[in-house]
């Protein structure tokens, strides 16, 4: 692009986005009336990629695996889906949908997902790794205590990420095409300068992490050659800037299989050189948005190695693309552009998705046509996530983020964040009546709590005991966080991201509980009836006998939604003390992807009356069909959940039948929107809006082969339902589905 | 608690956060107990006995609202329905002068069997919308359908909103063969046509839906033989009522 078009700026003396961004944009206030559908090209393309999709699917979720090379940024050789069609060019190996091996994170994870398939490592690969090189895995295993040991496998601590890529670092892939590979060698050649001596630990650390970087950066302008791209200077037209965001963020899923790698917030920044482009009468609207959907359609088929017990936690194969759109600038501008719209316009020219995770943050100020847009998308598709803007903006102080993984806040390019998983707090609650044991093995995990004496649970005595609890937890929950960081930047370090980020960026540290409504009801129960606890030989409670009625979280009654907001902040406290490798800030999330399965499998009964192994609300959300006031008392209730106490995202997932929302569509659309405006001004952080009818999911169980594109929302990402386990297809179906009539 | 109301006290069936059917916009519902009909088609016939409930002090009600206050939008406001409200007049008027004083929009579902100094003050000073449920045209068709006598209530009190010159929608319930007639759409349409204040008649298909909820109760469903609409039929009476109101709706 021609630069005396552009406005200069901060940008063109320092490496500074989001400054180009501020300068450049061009808001956007009109409606959707200006898309087009999608290019033949593109619909040639997407024919290959939805076969290609359905023979993986016939083939366990995997169509074809390398088993001799280790993947790097540039150790294969360019793939193509269909060459003359593609316009945006890139894959993550030589061959559409072939997964790699990325042994650094663990390799007898790799081993596992391989031999699932019947398949193994070469030979070679098998005897490097058995005998010289180590991992991620093996490391935090060398460091991991028997009390850890003890936590992570009763199922207090789980899914943590000692086996597999912690993921959730952004790099700013825009920053290839800002300014070109070259230019951010020469910045980082400069900061590892000026990185010197006292010769400490962080010191050393450092220096040997920028020049990975160099290293790495250096890999991807073989990457792009490889491809006949110049990525050494910055994109000169639009179709190039949306090319060199593309391998920027294709290097970094091809060095790293981190569980969820989002895209940031590139839609804006991009519809600069769309909008230059369009201005010059360069390109038509129908190759500004051939470019996205073809950019769109190549995120779609990044894949990853994964073993079946993955799919536990993480399920339906996700990868997590999120990418974020819209909000507002600090100035009171709207960064929605015409961009924002071809981005979910690929919902419908594509069909709709789990990936991208397109995430819309929303502010009461955004353009009316734009929020109207976004309600009549998550109407059509279920595909669409919804943040609070205006909260996040404020509490976390930028307006150029991403959301890294679900629903966490993410500074683009001067912030990272370590991945924590989550801890069990409803088995946490179990711990203050059972004397600290685990309430399914009796095994001793936290000591200075005495018998609960009485016939009945008393609520003061359990809130202290729970207390003690949950201090305890927090302290192992810490000290394996600490491991596992370390041991990954060690072994597996993510050198591409990272090479797009400043150098020593602020990191938070993203810890999680699950079980939220569990513990809140069953607080709730103890405090507002009586729950006589029933126990077995060793007195461990195995049952719970409630006698009389209790306030259930989800019907915005502050009795027991303040039982939930106040779990949320003892818990946050307590993590608040406890010191985090490389000095990350602690924050909390409540957030269970699909664990919350898995989560309540591992979970004795519970005083709210829920039965020993039976799944969990997800996230944030109310235990199904107890929020019996109607859908808007259940937004309330989550929403009185603090953001402050739980700065890395509280995820509620929001089902309904498309009749209960409106008589039509407009009424629909129009409806949408309102309880977007009203749930966000409340203070409330995130929803998942799923537009489904019961019936809908069920048919598909049944006839999988005719939905392959049908798309539910889960805690915090979207998945293909039928790419889900029998078992969580049930779990969804038995959720609330808010159908007043 | 029965038929000796308290002051500053609703007798309450149930509260709907999010209703989307009850009125423009989105909606707070709130359902009172207790009907002195017994209609055939009743779909909440747990609302009627004027026994049972919940009691809900007003204020309450109001703190219930104003929670959900930030989801009404432009449109959408706080809905009475039942059972019948107008039942409980007396104590709907602190109530709705309550919600108006905050600002918000108040509506009345009612089968508009009672017209006395309560529900005139109700009607004309705190009740921004009616939506007046029109049974039959006929005397025996209303009194078989509803087990009481005397239509002309409903329509003296349709007159006593025409005069306040406050809005009012129309509900009117269609049962093939009973309700979905051609010559009754058209002597409602007739009756009404002049009427100023009426922005739009809403058309509720019969369903039976509420079926179960008689079973539960014990009570025999006398419907049983009636049939849903097809879509044929429910288009005719849209086009018919078309001559003779601004908008037409099916819910």
């Amino acid at each position: 692009m021609e630069t005396k078009s552009l406005k200069g700026g901060i940008w063109t003396k320092q490496v500074n986005v989001r400054d180009f961004v501020l300068q450049n944009i061009t808001p956007y206030h009109g409606t959707d009336q200006f898309l087009v559908g999608p290019s033949e090209r593109t619909l040639k393309l997407w024919d290959v990629c939805k076969q290609a999709i359905q023979e993986e699917r016939q083939h366990n979720g995997v169509r074809s695996v390398d088993t001799d090379t280790i993947s790097t940024i540039s150790a294969f050789n360019a793939g193509y889906i269909d060459r003359e069609n593609e316009v945006i060019v890139g894959l993550q190996t030589d061959e559409l949908l072939k997964r790699t091996m990325k042994p650094f994170g663990g390799f007898k994870v790799v081993q596992k997902a391989l031999s699932e398939h019947d398949l193994q490592p070469s030979e070679v690969l098998t005897e490097l790794f058995s005998k010289y090189v180590k991992t991620h895995n093996d490391g935090v295993f060398d460091a991991y205590n028997a009390e850890i040991k003890k936590y992570r496998s009763l199922g207090f601590l789980t899914g943590l990420p000692d086996n597999y890529a912690r993921g959730r670092i952004i790099g700013d892939y825009r920053r290839v095409a800002l300014y070109g590979i070259n230019y951010l060698i020469e910045t980082k050649k400069a900061d590892l300068a000026n990185i010197n001596g006292p010769m400490t630990d962080a010191v050393i650390r450092l220096r040997e992490e920028v020049a990975e970087q160099i290293r790495a950066l250096k890999d991807m302008i073989v990457l792009g050659a490889k491809y006949d791209l110049d990525l050494s200077r910055p994109a000169e037209t639009a179709k190039e800037a949306v090319q060199w965001t593309y391998m920027a963020y294709l290097a970094a899923v091809k060095e790293q299989d981190g569980a969820a790698m989002s895209l940031g917030n590139v839609s804006t920044f991009l519809d600069i050189y769309i909008q230059n482009d369009l201005e010059e009468g360069l390109i038509t609207e129908q190759e500004a948005q051939e470019y996205i959907d073809q950019f769109v359609m190549k995120l779609r088929v990044v894949r990853h190695l994964r073993m079946g017990a993955y799919d536990e936690i993480f399920a339906g194969d996700p990868t997590w693309v999120t990418e974020a759109i819209g909000g507002m600038f600090e100035d009171g501008r709207t960064k929605v552009t015409k961009t924002s719209f071809r981005f979910l316009n690929t919902l419908y020219n594509l069909g709709p998705s789990p990936e991208p995770n397109m995430t819309i943050l929303w502010s009461d100020d955004l353009p009316q046509n734009f929020k109207d847009f976004c309600s009549k998308v998550a109407i059509d598709t279920s595909s669409i996530q919804f943040e609070n803007d205006a909260l996040m903006r404020k509490s976390r102080g930028s307006d150029d983020y991403g959301i890294a993984c679900c629903v966490s806040h993410q500074t683009i390019g001067k912030s990272i964040q370590f991945f924590g998983a989550r801890t069990n707090l409803a088995k946490t609650l179990l711990l203050a009546i059972n004397e600290g044991r685990c309430e399914i093995t009796g095994t001793q995990m936290v000591d200075g709590i005495a018998p609960l004496e009485g016939e009945y649970l008393d609520f003061e005595t359990v809130m202290a005991n729970f207390k003690v609890a949950m201090k305890q937890v927090a302290r192992v929950y810490n000290d394996s966080m600490n491991i596992i960081h370390y041991m990954h930047d060690k072994y597996y370090y993510e050198k591409a991201q990272m090479a797009l980020i400043d150098t020593n960026p602020s990191i938070n540290i993203a810890y999680g509980i699950a079980g939220l409504s569990i513990v809140a009801d069953s607080l709730s129960a103890i405090k507002y009836a009586k729950v006589k606890p029933i126990r077995n030989e060793e007195g461990l409670t195995v049952d719970f006998k409630i006698e009389g009625e209790f306030p259930c979280y989800g019907n915005d009654d502050d009795r027991v939604d303040a039982l939930a907001a106040n779990a949320v902040a003892d818990f946050n406290n307590e993590l608040k003390q406890l010191a985090v490798y490389k000095d990350a800030e602690p924050t909390l999330s409540v957030l269970t992807i699909t664990s919350n399965v898995v989560y309540g499998k591992k979970t004795g009964a519970t005083p709210d009356g829920r039965a020993k192994g039976v799944p969990f609300a997800p996230g944030a959300n109310p235990m199904h069909g107890r929020d019996s006031k109607g859908a808007i008392a259940s937004l309330n209730s989550v929403a009185k959940i603090n953001y402050e106490d739980s700065q890395d995202g509280i995820s509620n997932t929001f089902s309904i039948v498309p009749k209960s929302l409106g008589h039509n569509e407009e009424t629909r659309i129009e409806n949408l929107t309102t309880i977007l405006d009203g749930y966000f001004s409340k203070g409330a952080h995130h929803v998942n809006i799923n537009v489904l009818n019961k019936e809908t999911l069920i048919d598909a169980m049944e006839h999988p082969e005719e939905y392959p594109q049908l798309t539910i929302r889960v805690s915090g990402y979207a998945v293909n339902f039928v790419r889900l386990t029998k078992e969580q297809q049930l779990e969804v179906i038995t959720r609330s589905f808010h159908e007043s009539m | 608690m029965s038929l000796h109301y308290q002051d500053n006290i609703l007798n309450v069936h149930s509260v709907e956060s999010f209703g989307t059917h009850d009125g423009p916009g989105i909606r707070m519902v709130v359902f009172l107990q207790g009907c002195k009909l017994k209609c055939q088609y009743c779909h909440n016939p747990d609302t009627i006995d004027t026994h049972g409930g919940e009691e809900y002090h007003i204020q309450d009600l109001v703190q219930m609202a104003l929670k959900v206050k930030p989801y009404f939008g432009k449109k959408g406001g706080v809905t009475v329905s039942g059972g019948e409200p107008l039942l409980q007049s007396k104590a709907l008027i602190p109530f709705f002068k309550r919600l108006k004083e905050e600002g918000i929009h108040t509506n009345i579902d009612t089968n508009g069997r009672i017209l006395n100094h309560f529900t005139e003050e109700l009607l004309d000073s705190y009740a921004d919308l009616v939506m007046l449920d029109i049974k039959h045209m006929t005397e025996e068709g209303f009194e078989a359908l509803t087990g009481v006598k005397n239509k002309e209530t409903t329509f003296n009190f349709a007159k006593h909103r025409e005069a306040s010159g406050k809005p009012m929608w129309l509900r009117y319930v269609l049962i093939p063969g009973i309700t979905n007639k051609p010559e009754l759409l058209q002597a409602l349409g007739e009756y009404f046509q002049n009427y100023k204040t009426i922005e739009k008649i809403e058309l509720q298909p019969y369903h039976k839906l509420g079926i179960h909820k008689w079973e539960a109760l014990g009570w025999e469903y006398e419907l049983k033989d009636a049939r849903e609409n097809t879509e044929e039929e429910i288009d005719d009476a849209v086009r018919v009522l078309q001559n003779y109101f601004k908008e037409v709706k099916v819910n």
